[in-house]
């Protein structure tokens, strides 16, 4: 009995000793492989989190709703990221929920073996609430992180918990408010002017976990292939409301619509690719007569092209740094990933692979490029890991895998995915666990992940 | 007319003959005569008004020919891309060759290209569902492309065809099997102007 206790308590003491304190970065952020190892080993660096539901300070209904929405958003942020371990939250029954911040019962919590326990309060005042949120630890009944947050909207306050309790405990930026991209057909409207029956598609936004679905463009048209600009401000995305294919950028709070390729009479544009700064624009035109990669300033101005060659030249990414751009090209017979400098020197051929699409380099710290591989009748997820000279392959074969993107993190992809019948966005870690399906309407396609 | 104006040119000669016989007596009858000149100039500008008809009725006798001959070009730009005369060329997987059959069509379009000089088309390319989104877009670009080449090496003018790609957006076909792919690979005619 006193051995297994004494044991017990050197293990908290040793996780705890380390985790309020943060100090020392731990190197798991930068190397998830390594966080999964810790979460399952016994070696135990993951500290054990606790997130019961919020305390509702007023009993009417709505607060009581609020309070525990925010407690399952939260916990559903927090586990996206597999940085902590969690107590799950079936167990919580056993134990007397608190009423304030006084009578939270730290025994019981120490014995469901928790280190970290989050405990918040809800009091709605008029249209917004009043949440205060406290970390503690539960072996010190300390609280080692405490924020109050004000707003109407409680899913962004539980997403704002989640970021801020990465950043200040992990030192890793969470993408609890991020937001993804993507287009529909969802409303089923038809195009206008054509004789055979056609859908037209529009461009949609939503919050990282599929929540908050929202349409951008009215365009009655195709409007395809969104990119958030890193500012997360506007959207760029290929559109054919001017018959032809053009680049167009809407600017979503402003509520207005620019045109980057306006001056573009002869040849299509398609697939912008902001660069890391927001200022320029690579995409593909056939201005020249065939499909190559140009750079723009974001108004329009200083095009350039950056490729010469017959073949196809399509799909750009840009470098994490913007010195160079990453994109496919059939000039060896089929397509494969390249890369070339943002200045139009230093030709690389990066796959050798039966067909290779949509490459989308990843942000810092890693360095790699995802991209959709022929696999058998479909594609899958692969992921070049650019210093190791390695791929690795995240989907096998659960329908056709296509349009991969990384969150801000590095950490996830989104893509889309016939795995579920029609076609529909899904995210994936970059280990390729932690598969979650995002859209349910419609046929979606070519999502971005925003900054 | 012509005696109208012979005889208004008899009467002024007599006029004038009589008026230069007259102006030995008095001045004053000479002023009195002098408008005939006028007319004899209206004679001559008046079968201008009925030229402006003519070209009006040029065009509406030009038409009628064709009409008579087929009931294409009585069609609205609607029916014609409905039933249309212009057939899709198709195209084998990630190829943008032209087959025999698919020159075969495009020699028919050129025929019917020269037959209505005044047609302008606009040549989409599509794909099938096998490739990605983002590639295929470049294919059917392709595809509209080399039809186009093909339409202009066999004399249609190029400014009388536009190209457009869909990639895979629009399937003439939503099928996912051999058959449905084979009739989404295509270069489609529309009709934009007739």
């Amino acid at each position: 009995m006193t051995k297994t206790f004494f044991t017990a308590g050197a293990f908290a003491i040793g996780v705890l000793a380390a985790w309020p304190h943060a100090q020392q970065p731990p190197a798991a952020p930068q190397q998830p492989t390594d966080v999964v190892t810790t979460i399952t080993s016994d070696g135990g660096a993951a500290p054990r989190l606790a997130v019961p539901d919020f305390i509702a300070l007023t009993k009417d209904a709505e607060t009581v709703a609020i309070a525990k929405q925010i407690g399952q958003v939260l916990w559903d942020d927090l586990a996206f990221e597999k940085e902590f371990a969690f107590i799950p939250r079936d167990t919580y029954g056993s134990i007397p929920p608190a009423t304030s911040f006084a009578d939270v019962p730290f025994d019981r919590w120490r014995e469901l073996n928790a280190d970290g326990l989050i405990v918040g309060t809800v009091q709605k005042t008029g249209a917004t609430i009043k949440v205060e949120m406290r970390l503690y630890i539960v072996r010190t009944r300390v609280s080692s992180f405490g924020r109050e947050y004000t707003s109407a909207n409680a899913r962004l306050v539980a997403h704002t918990i989640s970021d801020e309790i990465h950043k200040s405990q992990r030192a890793l930026n969470g993408v609890a408010r991020t937001k993804l991209t993507f287009d529909s057909d969802r409303d089923g409207e038809r195009m206008g002017g054509t004789v055979e029956s056609r859908g037209v598609k529009e461009i949609y936004t939503s919050d990282y976990d599929g929540e908050n679905q929202r349409r951008i463009t009215v365009g009655r048209t195709l409007n395809i292939a969104p990119r958030w600009s890193p500012d997360v401000r506007s959207i760029a995305y290929t559109s054919y409301r001017r018959g032809g294919a053009h680049i167009f950028i809407s600017n979503i709070f402003a509520g207005t619509l620019d045109e980057v390729t306006q001056g573009s009479t002869s040849g299509e544009n398609w697939l912008p690719a902001w660069s890391p700064d927001g200022t320029r624009i690579a995409f593909t035109s056939t201005r020249d007569g065939n499909p190559e990669i140009y750079i723009t300033n974001r108004d329009g101005s200083n095009v350039r092209r950056l490729t010469i060659h017959p073949g196809i030249d399509i799909t750009p990414t840009w470098s994490p740094s913007g010195t160079q751009i990453a994109f496919t090209s059939d000039r060896s017979g089929s397509p494969q990933i390249y890369i070339i400098g943002a200045d139009g020197l230093g030709l690389v051929r990066k796959t050798s692979e039966s067909y290779c699409d949509r490459p989308t380099w990843s942000p810092a710290p890693y360095n790699e490029i995802a991209y959709a591989s022929r696999s058998g009748p479909g594609f899958d997820i692969r992921i070049l890991d650019m210093a190791a000279g390695q791929t690795r392959t995240l989907t096998f074969g659960e329908g056709t895998n296509e349009s991969p993107a990384f969150s801000p993190n590095g950490r996830h992809l989104v893509f889309t995915s016939t795995r579920a019948g029609k076609t529909h966005v899904f995210t994936i870690g970059r280990d390729g666990k932690n598969v979650r399906q995002i859209t349910r309407a419609g046929n979606n396609y070519e999502p971005d992940w925003s900054r | 007319m012509m005696t109208a104006a012979r005889r208004g040119f008899l009467m002024m000669a007599l006029v004038s003959s009589m008026a230069v016989l007259a102006c030995a007596k008095k001045a004053a009858p000479v002023a009195r005569p002098m408008p005939p000149p006028a007319p004899t100039t209206t004679p001559t500008t008046a079968p201008r008004p009925p030229a402006p008809p003519e070209p009006v009725a040029a065009p509406t006798v030009v038409p009628p020919e064709p009409v008579r001959e087929d009931a294409i070009t009585s069609a609205s730009l609607d029916d014609l891309n409905r039933n249309s005369p212009l057939k899709p060329v198709f195209f084998a997987l990630d190829s943008d060759v032209l087959s025999a059959e698919a020159q075969k069509a495009l020699d028919d379009a050129a025929a019917l290209l020269k037959r209505y000089p005044s047609w302008a088309v606009t040549l989409e390319g599509h794909c099938d569902e096998r490739g990605t989104a983002e590639y295929n877009l470049a294919l059917g670009e392709r595809r509209a492309v080399a039809a186009r080449a093909y339409l202009v090496s066999v004399g249609i003018p190029a400014d009388r065809l536009r190209t457009v790609s869909y990639g895979k957006e629009f399937p003439f076909d939503p099928g996912h099997d051999d058959a449905a792919w084979a009739k989404n690979r295509r270069a489609h005619f529309v009709v934009t102007a007739k």
